[in-house]
């Protein structure tokens, strides 16, 4: 009988649990994440209670704290960048794969790619001393919501302009075909079968601008308790507390901001979570093309 | 114009042509405008940083990199000399400690797991990680690490290589994917075993891809602020210690001096901008001729 197992299996295996190990430990990470934080945060939860997430008083020396004002800096900012970052990058996405000849679509693409390799701690540095100052918008919600949308638009743009890539030719030349315009192709073939992954994409980049810390710290106001419409207002968002305050902090301080931490956490999880099922779902959909 | 169809598709011809093609290039012009659009803050943050970095960094060559970070903020004059070497340090252990796990749990997930449960479970978790906010790594690091050990640039390193990790598995798994089966099955049929397929014909096949991931990985990483903010402490002297100390770096420098009221603490800060972005372009640069020459064997 022929036996290839004997000695080289010993190392085989030991190679296979070793690679096991490695896989397993973003379990272990995550688990402890989970653990370390939660843990952390329960002295202020214990003392605040549900009030901690309904309260809008955020005050150290009176030990309270309240975090509405910066769940709603966070959702505002991150509702200001994508107004902003949507169109533009849905614009720039089209533009690229429907409209721009063939030998400026590699350029273009490079050039934006390169927006999302500049440091955010560049653009807080560029919103706080250029942005900020010479176009009279101080630092505010605006301001904020401006800096991440500039962060954000690529990642959205490269991301639809991979869904939209996955249109099959024979969709968009039934509709040019009939004698459709190019906008008229676009919104009868190509919109339709991308709908799905450009949702995706979008959600992609909200996760990635609620989570965002340096920019917004540098550029958001740190005003505290304020909870208005008012986009020039100074304001403060969840990661920017954590970032300026931590500092400072006593331990019930530091409590409540992991307990921001663990809540900034589970929202932007969630928030990818859906938008990774939305584009696996449209990708299986459109044959499995885009990933 | 009885057909109930028309009114429900998406396409409608009804309308005369030249409106309809005044429409089409009207959206076209749409889209060039949010082209210019996303090209104004590359263009504007390029130039900022150039015109204000660049005076500060080339003034008295190379003090600027070699020099100690002036101890009183208000003090003009050049140094960032420990945060180059911070950044180095702190992103070099991250790469250290996050590349080589990274390759190994793509192994496994690609090589081994296939679709079994746990393989499934270790790359939606994965997933789950890639979103974590930067911001909640550095508390993680600090409430495990940096309260018992007190602040260094490894601390740092552990920060970033969380966030490294599940980017290096994702696109590292992607390149395996690519690799033809049959390079697997003709190693097999030599009589080879698994784990040296995997690390005599499959890695290196794959490697370039590895490596540009890695590296684009390494980029964005050497970036990356909120992770250092509670891990590496503020450091102005030149600190060679992995391990232990206080340290400093590039991302902490720009970010404390950004706030600052003091010129010449905007200028370094401008200076250690434009020496960041050179940095992590160089780095990017790189990653993409790898990436270009896996195209071309392809």
């Amino acid at each position: 009988m022929l036996d290839l197992r004997g000695k080289a299996a010993t190392g085989d295996r030991a190679f296979r649990w070793i690679a096991l190990g490695a896989a397993a430990l973003v379990l272990l990470v995550l688990a402890l994440i989970a653990l370390v934080m939660t843990s952390r945060a329960l002295p202020v939860l214990s003392e605040m209670g549900l009030d901690f997430f309904t309260s809008t008083r955020w005050s150290a020396p009176d030990r309270l704290f309240g975090a509405l004002p910066f769940i709603w800096g966070t959702l505002y900012t991150a509702a200001i960048a994508l107004a902003i970052a949507v169109p533009v990058s849905l614009g720039v996405a089209l533009f690229v794969t429907q409209v721009a000849p063939r030998w400026l679509k590699k350029p273009m693409v490079y050039l934006i790619d390169l927006l999302a390799v500049v440091p955010s701690v560049v653009f807080g540095l560029w919103g706080v001393l250029v942005l900020s100052q010479h176009f009279g918008l101080g630092r505010s919600f605006l301001t904020a919501g401006i800096i991440l949308a500039v962060m954000i638009t690529p990642i959205i743009t490269s991301l639809a302009r991979e869904v939209i890539e996955t249109t099959p030719p024979s969709d968009k030349e039934a509709a040019l075909a009939l004698g459709a315009t190019r906008w008229e192709m676009i919104t009868a073939a190509v919109l339709p079968h991308s709908k799905g992954g450009l949702v995706g994409a979008v959600m992609l980049g909200l996760g990635r601008a609620m989570g965002e810390t340096i920019a917004a710290a540098l550029v958001i106001g740190s005003a505290l308790g304020q909870i208005t419409p008012n986009p020039f207002a100074p304001g403060n968002s969840m990661p920017a507390v954590i970032a300026n305050e931590w500092g400072e902090a006593d331990e019930l301080h530091k409590s409540a901001l992991i307990a921001l931490a663990v809540t900034l956490f589970i929202i932007t999880i969630i928030v990818n979570l859906i938008a990774t099922a939305i584009v696996q779902r449209s990708a299986r959909r459109s044959g499995g093309k885009s990933s | 114009m009885s057909d109930p169809m028309i009114g429900r598709l998406p396409l409608d011809l009804r309308r005369r042509r030249s409106w309809r093609s005044t429409k089409s290039e009207l959206m076209s012009v749409l889209m060039l405008i949010a082209v210019i659009a996303v090209l104004i803050p590359l263009v504007a943050v390029l130039w900022s940083v150039i015109s204000r970095g660049a005076g500060v960094m080339l003034q008295g060559f190379p003090d600027f990199f070699t020099s100690e970070i002036p101890v009183v903020s208000r003090r003009a004059g050049p140094g960032m000399g420990p945060a180059i070497l911070g950044t180095l340090l702190s992103t070099g252990g991250a790469t250290l400690i996050a590349v080589p796990l990274g390759i190994l749990g793509a192994v496994f997930l690609h090589e081994y797991g296939g679709t079994s449960k746990f393989a499934k479970l270790v790359r939606f978790m994965t997933t789950v990680m890639t979103g974590v906010p930067s911001i909640v790594m550095g508390l993680f690091v600090y409430l495990t690490w940096t309260m018992r050990f007190g602040y260094s640039a490894f601390g740092g390193a552990l920060a970033l290589a969380c966030l490294m990790l599940p980017v290096v598995i994702v696109s590292t798994e992607q390149m395996l994917r690519l690799v033809p089966a049959n390079l697997r099955e003709a190693a097999y049929a030599l009589g080879t075993s698994k784990s040296r397929t995997i690390l005599t014909v499959v890695l290196p096949a794959a490697l370039p891809g590895i490596v540009s991931g890695s590296l684009l990985a390494v980029a964005r990483a050497a970036g990356e602020t909120a992770p250092l903010l509670f891990a590496v402490g503020a450091a102005t002297a030149y600190n060679p210690h992995l391990f232990t100390q206080a340290n400093t770096s590039l991302s902490l420098q720009i970010f404390n001096n950004a706030t600052s009221s003091f010129v010449a603490a905007q200028d370094r800060a401008w200076g250690a901008a434009l020496s960041l972005m050179i940095l992590t372009f160089g780095v990017t640069l790189i990653a993409r001729t790898f990436t270009a020459r896996f195209a071309l064997k392809r």
